[in-house]
């Protein structure tokens, strides 16, 4: 298996200074506390950013997608993770690149 | 089989694009809830719906197809429908609400006009004008859209020489207090939720209450109210001085665990499983729950049925306040 990296993603990411996959430190708080339970697991989304596994990340649409964005991990996260911001600049990441979107 | 995600995302943002809401209303049905209250066009300070509520009767039709329909004819069919969706709102065709519906729905930004008029705010409305404000598109990651469409918003704004908007539902709220002026240059637009306005006129002291209610309710934040907006403390000081005995659920206040809404458009089935969820924390407290968001009032009570009762806010209010 050929594993593609773009090393340069989580910068890309990073338009307007607010996504910051970095500051995580893979606690789990996250993932414990999440409604969605594992459907989620956004430290884990996280993780391959920042490895640049971009490959791993739209092998997660679903899992990116069904994110409420209701911030719950994010109220409790100790590191100050902007998690549901994060999760939407990957999803703008998504339809740019897969779904064609954006421009309409 | 899954949804065919990026089709469901194509035909939301090409309906926002070409005609101006995820889902597009007709503006009779858009502003019929204006009808007989004497609004001025227009003003200094206007109350604005960003349609939430008058959406809600179509995607709740549109979800129930959607469930009933499953996810294997949504996977067949949804790559025609955005093609057709182009010419043709495919959507008016899949929900048809009642008009007894859609009234049960108006009720809400009437209710908040009386009490605001109680209040002795002086506003007006925007009518046709008063447009969605791409909240789910936004969430969805629609950036480029959403950022066409706000200039419009804020255009309106302009040329309606509106200074203060009061809304109504968290989504709205958070759209145009805390992602427009992240998104658009020159934005200065201050906006308040009319649970905030209510506050700060002194309503949620005591004494401005000619009738008390009485009873516990079980209340149900809005995460986007108490996480995105710090709106947690205001409902409750509102329905406190009202005589309402306030519950609280397990997961409460900035703890609030969502009603599963924000993924209905995509994964109904989800959503529903969550809704359940929160339902049993809610039925645990009290069989009555006061909601303050449209999108948690469908989910909860749909999910519920018939073993517990949702009221939004506004009702218990203008019971209350305005009667
Ligand atoms: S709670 Fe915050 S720091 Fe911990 S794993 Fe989740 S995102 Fe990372
Ligand atoms: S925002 Fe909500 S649904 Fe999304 S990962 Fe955090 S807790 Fe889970």
């Amino acid at each position: 298996m050929t594993a593609l990296v773009n090393p340069g993603l989580a910068t890309e990411l990073n338009r307007f200074d607010e996504f910051n996959a970095d500051a995580c430190m893979n606690c789990g708080v996250c993932s414990a506390i999440c409604p969605m339970g594992v459907d989620v697991e956004v430290r884990k989304l996280f993780r391959y950013v920042l490895l640049g596994m971009e490959e791993q990340v739209r092998a997660q649409t679903e899992n990116v997608f069904s994110c409420l964005l209701c911030k719950m991990c994010e109220e409790n996260c100790p590191a100050g993770v902007h998690i549901a911001e994060n999760v939407r600049t990957l999803r703008h990441h998504i339809v740019l690149t897969t779904f064609g979107l954006g421009e309409g | 089989m899954p949804l065919p995600t990026g089709e469901v995302i194509g035909i939301l943002g090409d309906n926002l694009r070409l005609r101006n809401s995820v889902l597009p209303l007709p503006t009779k049905v858009a502003t019929k809830w204006t009808e007989g209250l004497g609004l001025p066009h227009g003003g200094r300070t206007v109350l604005y719906t960003g349609l939430m509520y008058q959406l809600i009767p179509y995607i709740e039709g549109l979800v129930k197809a959607q469930i009933k329909m499953g996810d294997s004819w949504m996977g067949k069919y949804t790559g025609l429908g955005r093609k057709v969706n182009r010419y043709v709102n495919v959507s008016a065709f899949m929900a048809r609400p009642s008009a007894e519906e859609r009234a049960r729905y108006d009720q809400v930004p009437i209710n908040v006009v009386h009490l605001l008029r109680k209040a002795g705010v002086q506003f007006g409305a925007l009518y046709e004008d008063d447009l969605y404000s791409g909240a789910l598109a936004y969430d969805l990651g629609l950036d480029e859209i959403v950022v066409e469409h706000a200039k419009k918003v804020h255009a309106v704004f302009k040329k309606r020489g509106v200074k203060t908007v009061i809304t109504i539902d968290p989504h709205t709220t958070t759209m145009l207090r805390s992602v427009y002026p992240k998104i658009l240059k020159g934005y200065d637009i201050e906006v308040k939720s009319y649970l905030e306005v209510l506050a700060e006129k002194g309503f949620g002291s005591n004494g401005h209450s000619p009738r008390q209610l009485s009873g516990d309710v079980v209340i149900h934040d809005s995460c986007v109210f108490a996480r995105y907006e710090g709106v947690v403390d205001e409902p409750r000081e509102l329905l406190a001085a009202a005589g309402v005995t306030i519950r609280d659920p397990e997961y409460t206040g900035r703890q609030t665990w969502c009603c599963g809404g924000p993924v209905e458009s995509l994964y109904p089935i989800k959503a529903a499983a969550n809704a359940a969820n929160r339902v049993a924390q809610l039925r645990a407290a009290a069989p009555d729950c006061v909601t303050m968001c449209p999108m948690c009032f469908v989910n909860l009570s749909t999910a519920a049925g018939d073993t517990m009762r949702f009221k939004d806010i506004s009702q218990y209010l203008r019971e209350a306040y305005a009667s």
